[in-house]
């Protein structure tokens, strides 16, 4: 049944120009960090040639990469997400959904599995244009993985926040809005506290992130993610429930 | 539709509230195998939160609900699953083919995949939809769209169809359509719906509940209703200068004459045999005065207006 779901989310998704458009943008963004980096990187490279233990290919263009495009898909992920809920209310479909022998948790996982198998190959993408370095240099696979897998949790996290953010309005502009403005908040707390402080910090899903970007694979951080993405999908599934109780 | 058909949709005592307006106060009513049910009422009267409860798409503050024995609260899956629920504003993804939403409805309806493609096409065949499976749901009528509608209810054969307002916003040939659908999906399934069109009630139901401020009022059992026979065809015939009674009575066809004023007579007719004709003839020849018939109005219609009327008053 989740699957059912997931698929027919997919096909819409592709289904919208705007996703191709999306895609195609998103391609090209990518692909000018990527070439931006490089250059900057052949430039440097007599220099950092004379340090010992310089910086290698990988970890000074494939790891700026993924930190970019780490904050591209924080402000693109809403832009998915606000469809997944209240698109569907306020054009009145959620009703086939809630009518069907289908339980609240089946209908957020499979929304859920539906955009993380588009977002999987978004971030694949990235992995790839990273990949076509090893033609003219030896690559650092473990921290482009590492990178690959922090990158596909924090979109997970995302996509998580947003579908409950979706789930509370059936304005889809609000869902992103307000999906936007929370993890951008979040964002701010990692940036923002200080280097003691690290409680508040450890509540932000691009500080976890970081850890995977320098290729340091904590199991602490897969944890939070998990949490992270766990708890606003059970949270998701009560605001479901809790429409039929207070009507939508 | 028999008395002694297995009850299909139960619902005791369902009470509802939104904060403090009290939109359901205690409603209770059966659905039988084969029978077509109609819920009146007026805008406002509780109809579509009746529905949508009896879909399990909003709970009921308390009182209990059973689909084919199964309980709508306890059971969702065995009960929904028995289900065709048509909202007023149709369901439909409008970005999708009509073969693709139709299969999508039915897998999420848990239909064994064997038989999809089968109920595929018999549920377009029903819903007259043949030519129409590779075209974009957004690009079709209302009309159509409306069925698409309907289409994905029956499509997994539930044993209970639901109907807010099925025929709201469509022009009269496609009304005409779907009224003789839901009169076909009447004969299959049991149907209960909800208009506030009396004709829509007289036309397709076998049956009709008035639901007025979150109660219903008035049931085939009802006391006013025993007072009317509401089968019988009639009219109201103004004569300026009226004859006496029986010869009124003895036009060929008249099977009742009462003076409601010293010139209005209702008549009433067999159903096959309509006097009219010949009472303005006799009438014109004897010099009568006779002024235009007024055909009565239904019995529903006449409860309907006094329940209403009493309401507001």
């Amino acid at each position: 049944m989740i699957l059912t779901i997931a698929r027919k989310e997919l096909r819409s998704l592709f289904g919208t120009p705007s996703t191709w458009l999306i895609l195609g943008m998103l391609q090209f963004i990518f692909a000018l960090f990527f070439l931006a980096r490089l250059d900057a990187f052949i430039q440097l490279q007599p220099q950092l040639a004379q340090l010992i233990n310089a910086p290698g290919a990988t970890s000074a263009v494939a790891a700026p990469l993924f930190s970019s495009a780490a904050l591209i898909m924080m402000m693109l992920i809403p832009v998915f997400t606000m469809r997944l809920i209240a698109e569907e209310r306020r054009n009145q479909t959620m009703t086939l959904l809630m009518s069907s022998p289908v339980s609240g948790w089946e209908i957020v996982l499979g929304k859920f599995t539906g955009l993380m198998l588009f977002l999987v190959p978004v971030t694949l993408s990235c992995v790839l244009i990273v990949l076509t370095l090893a033609t003219g240099t030896q690559l650092d696979i473990g921290l482009i993985l590492a990178n690959a897998l922090g990158l596909m949790l924090l979109c997970a996290s995302y996509a998580a926040l947003g579908m409950y953010v979706s789930a509370l309005t059936s304005q889809p502009a609000i869902a992103a809005i307000g999906a936007l403005a929370i993890s951008f908040g979040l964002m701010l707390v990692d940036v923002s506290t200080e280097e003691h402080d690290a409680s508040w910090r450890a509540l932000a899903p691009t500080h976890h992130f970081q850890n995977f970007n320098i290729g340091l694979l904590n199991s602490g951080d897969v944890v939070f993610f998990l949490l992270f993405c766990g708890f606003f999908l059970v949270l998701t599934t009560r605001q479901l429930h809790n429409n039929r109780i207070y009507g939508q | 539709m028999s008395v002694t058909a297995p009850i299909t949709l139960a619902a005791h005592n369902l009470v509802r509230c939104f904060g403090r307006n009290e939109a359901i106060r205690g409603v209770s009513l059966q659905l039988r195998q084969g029978e077509v049910l109609g819920l009146l009422g007026q805008n406002g009267a509780g109809k579509s939160t009746m529905l949508q409860m009896l879909a399990g798409t909003l709970l009921p503050q308390s009182g209990q609900i059973e689909i084919c024995g199964f309980d709508l609260t306890r059971h969702p899956r065995m009960a929904k699953a028995k289900i065709g629920f048509v909202p007023e504003t149709v369901p439909v993804y409008r970005d999708m083919k009509v073969d693709d939403f139709l299969l999508f409805a039915a897998r999420l309806r848990r239909m064994p995949p064997a038989r999809i493609m089968d109920a595929l096409a018999e549920t377009k065949y029903r819903c007259s939809l043949q030519d129409s499976g590779k075209k974009i749901i957004g690009t079709l009528s209302k009309g159509y769209q409306q069925r698409i509608g309907i289409a994905q209810a029956i499509i997994h054969q539930p044993e209970v169809i639901i109907l807010d307002e099925p025929t709201v916003s469509l022009d009269p040939s496609q009304i005409r359509d779907i009224r003789a659908l839901i009169r076909e999906l009447g004969s299959l399934y049991s149907v209960i719906l909800s208009t506030h069109l009396l004709d829509e009630v007289e036309s397709i139901c076998d049956r009709a509940e008035i639901l007025h401020h979150g109660r219903l009022v008035y049931g085939s059992t009802s006391a006013q209703m025993q007072q009317y026979d509401r089968n019988q065809p009639g009219f109201i015939l103004t004569l300026l200068s009226p004859p006496a009674l029986p010869e009124l009575q003895s036009v060929a066809g008249v099977q009742q004459v009462d003076q409601l004023s010293a010139t209005q007579f209702r008549i009433l007719h067999a159903r096959d045999s309509n006097p009219g004709a010949a009472l303005l003839e006799l009438a014109a020849k004897k010099g009568w005065h006779a002024e235009p018939l007024v055909p009565l109005r239904s019995a529903l219609e006449d409860v309907f207006m006094q329940i209403t009327q009493t309401g507001k008053s």
